[in-house]
């Protein structure tokens, strides 16, 4: 096979899964036709249709970014409410009270991930529980609007091209087509930057806000896009079934919705359906099942609780997620060979971070004390110092992950003391961690390419030139053959290795690496200081470095600064730092050196 | 007249408090143990009075009864620690969330399934009505709730700042790894604090019990008024659950009183959202960042 005919033929196994999906929507769009359904069978498919659209909200929040939402059916319950009321007591049409039920879950939703998503999942968790109990108060008793526990009735449907569906069939036959629209959103969403951004969230947080995710918005924006698919669903089941109450969108019903996309798979919008599907049909399966089987029935919800506990124990991708770790073929779209190339190569040396009067404590304990520091461009900086010495969290101020008590710092001519760790990356600086930090859960290429998509990155925009770009990264550090394993599968140094490609790709302007060669060996420590040697020479890179490796250090740095308890001890040359008398004092505990 | 009817509000709502109090303080040492959000401490509470009803049933006398419901809460706590928290102790935070609520359907529908959907009555921990004290009712269940509450929040100053086990329980709820590399059996410690906040959950559902009814849903309400009273107090903060759980009762109270009843339940939530607005940290709570 010659290499159009690999091309060609991975190419066609690229689009095979969008023929496969346009074919099956629509067959599920004509379902409602194929054959005579009763109604009940009818009303139980609606049911799935417009459940499904909600717990697709599941995937993109829980699924992909990892976080919890416990009120979708407060979200559900407003679609529903504003089509009920809307078309009743107003006489809107359907369409525009379903787009103001939108409307307004998004900008609920997104009030409540402003207020709540700064503070981590424990919050939105009983926060979101918090929000449904409210909406359902409100919905039992305000009466005026919300008919309180009696509901609304004579729910209006759409028209479609002048004719009204209040044909079962027809309808659901919409149904059916909104819910294939939202799945293949729902699909395509982690292919682009957003999506790709929300699940490096879920893999990492730390790491996708230093890389350069704006990790606050995308929470909100997936908090946001999750309420609008709770209230679509809502809104569709409302003119479905014609009649609401408040017992439709209590917290039981968000726990259903929970459970679904946890029992189908949450990590993916067919595992949501799935689980949908299931336990939409699992209450009626049990009503057929012999008499001496049917006390499930009546402990049907005990079942329910104890599977919610067995999946997450044995289960925690869902049955899609085993599915899937069965037929796993991870295809990578072939590309031509890369380089890896630098726009902003400068020789002059210039002051490239200027770190003054920096100080950082915790509690007491004065960490980091008044430290002066310059790194100058196309320099490997290295920072150095026993342990407890502050070199870290020197670090964690730079790249932002710590609010320092006083002091400024500058990258290039803008002060970035203030600036959260993504607004720094946008400027250019990259980072690796001591203890690796990946998106384990992705492939090796999809985390170097979540490292190019930072803002300020001088590349072409569009999706090819950022997997170019990533496939240059892995190439310079000797990976790219490794592009489509799982991150979390490589060894050790290899996992190291793509932290820096990770970095690279974003084209940073400064390097910050937090013990590179922390658990390497001889062999791959010579290849570390080879790879930092050319970054360095030939893309005109600045490094500033941590580590405890002295011969590492003192072979690959220009200027070594020595920090002690905080405080700056020495700085200058490998072999003027190496040799001073307080510096060897510090490091093998005589403090009267130092003073 | 006005004074005396703000007085009789601001003893019910400090009862009220000290029992949402009780169960954050269960919640808030399962946080501090073992880093998990238990959504099922409400149910802690129903659990308890059940038992308490079950134990009553078969004829004890009422001290007996009592004791043996916290007895048999302390092996229920243990169980849920080994079946719903131990399996998924090296998991992020999230599945054993979601463990905590597929716990708490589970034993609200087995509960169902057993005892019926009828609410049951719980007499009185002490045998008399209360006293009328310049005006105001003091009723004698409100002060049982108070008196044990009060002796609960002692014994755990004392286990806490004046034992061995209580530092380390300390140690343990700071740095795991640590803790272990210092002997301390870390493991049978969460366990520990498994049993001890079953046992304050079932209390508070023996206490609140012969005032609201034995329910299914009882612990529901009550927990998500303790999950309140934690972010309102700091979360993770013990002082924070005490106080906030007490302020909780008593704005929740008062709210009833002079605004609305049937958004009674909805002002503990109004309250959680203003802090979270403006003081995101809780009354007690420290600003904590993430170690890279």
């Amino acid at each position: 096979m010659n290499a159009t005919d690999t091309a060609r033929s991975s190419n066609s196994s690229w689009h095979r899964p969008r023929l496969l999906g346009i074919s099956a929507a629509l067959l599920l769009v004509l379902l409602p036709w194929l054959g005579t359904l009763s109604p009940f069978v009818l009303s139980i498919l609606m049911q799935a249709a417009t459940y499904g659209i909600a717990v697709l909200g599941m995937v993109v929040v829980l699924g992909y970014t990892g976080q919890i939402n416990l009120g979708q059916a407060a979200f559900f319950g407003f679609g529903a409410y504003s089509v009920a009321i809307g078309t009743t007591v107003y006489g809107l049409g359907f369409w525009p009270v379903l787009f103001i039920g939108l409307v307004i879950a998004s900008i609920v939703g997104a009030a409540l991930g402003m207020t709540t998503m700064r503070l981590g999942g424990h919050y939105l968790a009983m926060i979101t529980i918090s929000f449904q109990q409210i909406f359902d108060l409100v919905a039992v008793n305000w009466i005026d609007v919300t008919h309180g526990p009696d509901g609304v009735a004579g729910i209006g449907r759409p028209a479609v091209g002048g004719i009204l569906l209040s044909d079962d069939r027809a309808y659901l036959s919409l149904c059916f087509l909104v819910l294939a629209l939202m799945i293949a959103l729902v699909a395509w969403l982690p292919h682009t930057r957003w999506g790709r951004a929300m699940c490096s969230i879920r893999d990492n947080e730390l790491a996708a806000e230093v890389v350069g995710i704006p990790t606050l918005s995308v929470k909100i924006g997936a908090f946001t896009l999750c309420a609008a698919l709770g209230a679509m669903g809502g809104g569709l089941y409302a003119a479905g079934f014609s009649y609401i109450s408040p017992d439709n969108f209590n917290f039981s019903r968000a726990i259903e919705f929970l459970s679904m996309v946890l029992l189908g798979g949450a990590q993916s919008p067919f595992g949501g359906v799935l689980g949908t599907t299931l336990l939409i049909l699992l209450p009626e399966w049990l009503k057929e099942m012999p008499k001496s089987l049917q006390f499930i029935k009546d402990v049907y919800l005990v079942i329910y609780g104890l599977a919610v506990i067995l999946i997450m124990v044995f289960m925690p991708q869902g049955i899609w997620g085993l599915l899937r770790a069965r037929f796993n073929t991870r295809s990578v779209m072939p590309m031509p060979a890369a380089t890896l190339s630098f726009d902003d190569k400068d020789e002059s040396h210039a002051v490239l971070l200027q770190v003054s009067g920096l100080s950082k404590s915790f509690g007491g304990l004065r960490a980091v004390d008044g430290l002066d520091l310059v790194v100058r461009r196309g320099t490997i900086h290295a920072l150095i110092g026993p342990n407890g010495s502050g070199k870290t969290t020197t670090l964690n101020l730079i790249s932002g992950i710590y609010r320092p008590n006083s002091g400024s710092m500058h990258v290039e001519d803008t002060d970035v003391t203030r600036k959260a760790p993504h607004q720094r990356a946008a400027l250019g600086l990259g980072r690796t961690f001591q203890n690796i930090r990946l998106f384990s859960s992705m492939s090796v290429l999809e985390n170097v390419i979540i490292g190019g998509q930072r803002r300020g990155n001088p590349i072409q925009p569009g999706e090819y030139a950022l997997a170019h770009r990533a496939h240059a990264a892995l190439g310079f550090v000797g990976l790219d053959d490794k592009c489509a394993e799982l991150a979390s599968q490589l060894p050790y140094g290899h996992q190291r290795l793509v932290e820096i490609a990770r970095s690279i790709a974003g084209q940073p302007k400064l390097l910050l690496l937090d013990e590179p060669a922390a658990g390497l060996n001889q062999t791959e420590k010579g290849e570390l200081v080879e790879l930092l040697r050319r970054l360095r020479d030939e893309h005109g890179l600045t490094i500033l470095l941590i580590d405890h490796d002295m011969r590492l250090v003192e072979r690959v740095s220009d200027v070594i600064t020595v920090l002690n308890f905080g405080k700056k001890i020495a700085e200058g040359t490998p072999t003027e730092v190496l040799q001073d008398p307080a510096v060897i004092a510090a490091y093998l505990g005589d403090t009267r050196g130092v003073s | 007249m006005d004074l005396t009817n703000n007085l009789q509000v601001l003893f019910q709502g400090l009862a009220l408090g000290s029992i949402y109090a009780l169960v954050a303080l269960g919640f808030v040492l399962i946080i501090r143990a073992a880093n998990v959000v238990n959504f099922a401490q409400g149910d802690f509470a129903m659990v308890g009075a059940y038992l308490m009803v079950a134990t009553l049933g078969a004829m004890m006398p009422y001290w007996l009864a009592f004791i043996i419901a916290i007895l048999a809460m302390g092996a229920f706590g243990w169980l849920f620690n080994v079946a719903v928290y131990y399996p998924l102790r090296h998991r992020s935070f999230l599945p054993v969330l979601i463990s905590t609520l597929g716990a708490s359907i589970f034993l609200q529908n087995l509960v169902q399934a057993i005892a019926g959907a009828q609410p049951r009555p719980l007499p009185k921990l002490l045998d008399f009505d209360g006293f009328l004290v310049a005006g105001v009712f003091l009723d004698s269940q409100y002060l049982a709730i108070l008196g044990c509450t009060a002796i609960c929040v002692l014994f755990q100053y004392f286990l806490f700042e004046h034992t061995l086990l209580g530092k380390q329980l300390q140690a343990t709820s700071q740095d795991k790894d640590m803790a272990r590399l210092l002997g301390i059996p870390v493991a049978l410690l969460i366990a520990l604090t498994f049993i001890y906040s079953a046992a304050l959950g079932g209390l508070a559902g023996i206490l609140v019990a012969p005032i609201l009814f034995v329910s299914i849903g009882m612990g529901s309400i009550i927990a998500l008024k303790a999950f309140a009273a934690t972010i309102v107090g700091g979360f993770g903060d013990v002082k924070g659950a005490i106080v906030g759980g007490l302020l909780i009762g008593i704005v929740e109270s008062f709210a009833a009183f002079h605004i609305s009843v049937p958004y009674k339940d909805a002002y503990a939530f109004l309250m959680l959202f203003f802090i979270l607005i403006f003081r995101p940290q809780g009354l007690f709570g420290e600003k904590i960042s993430e170690k890279a």
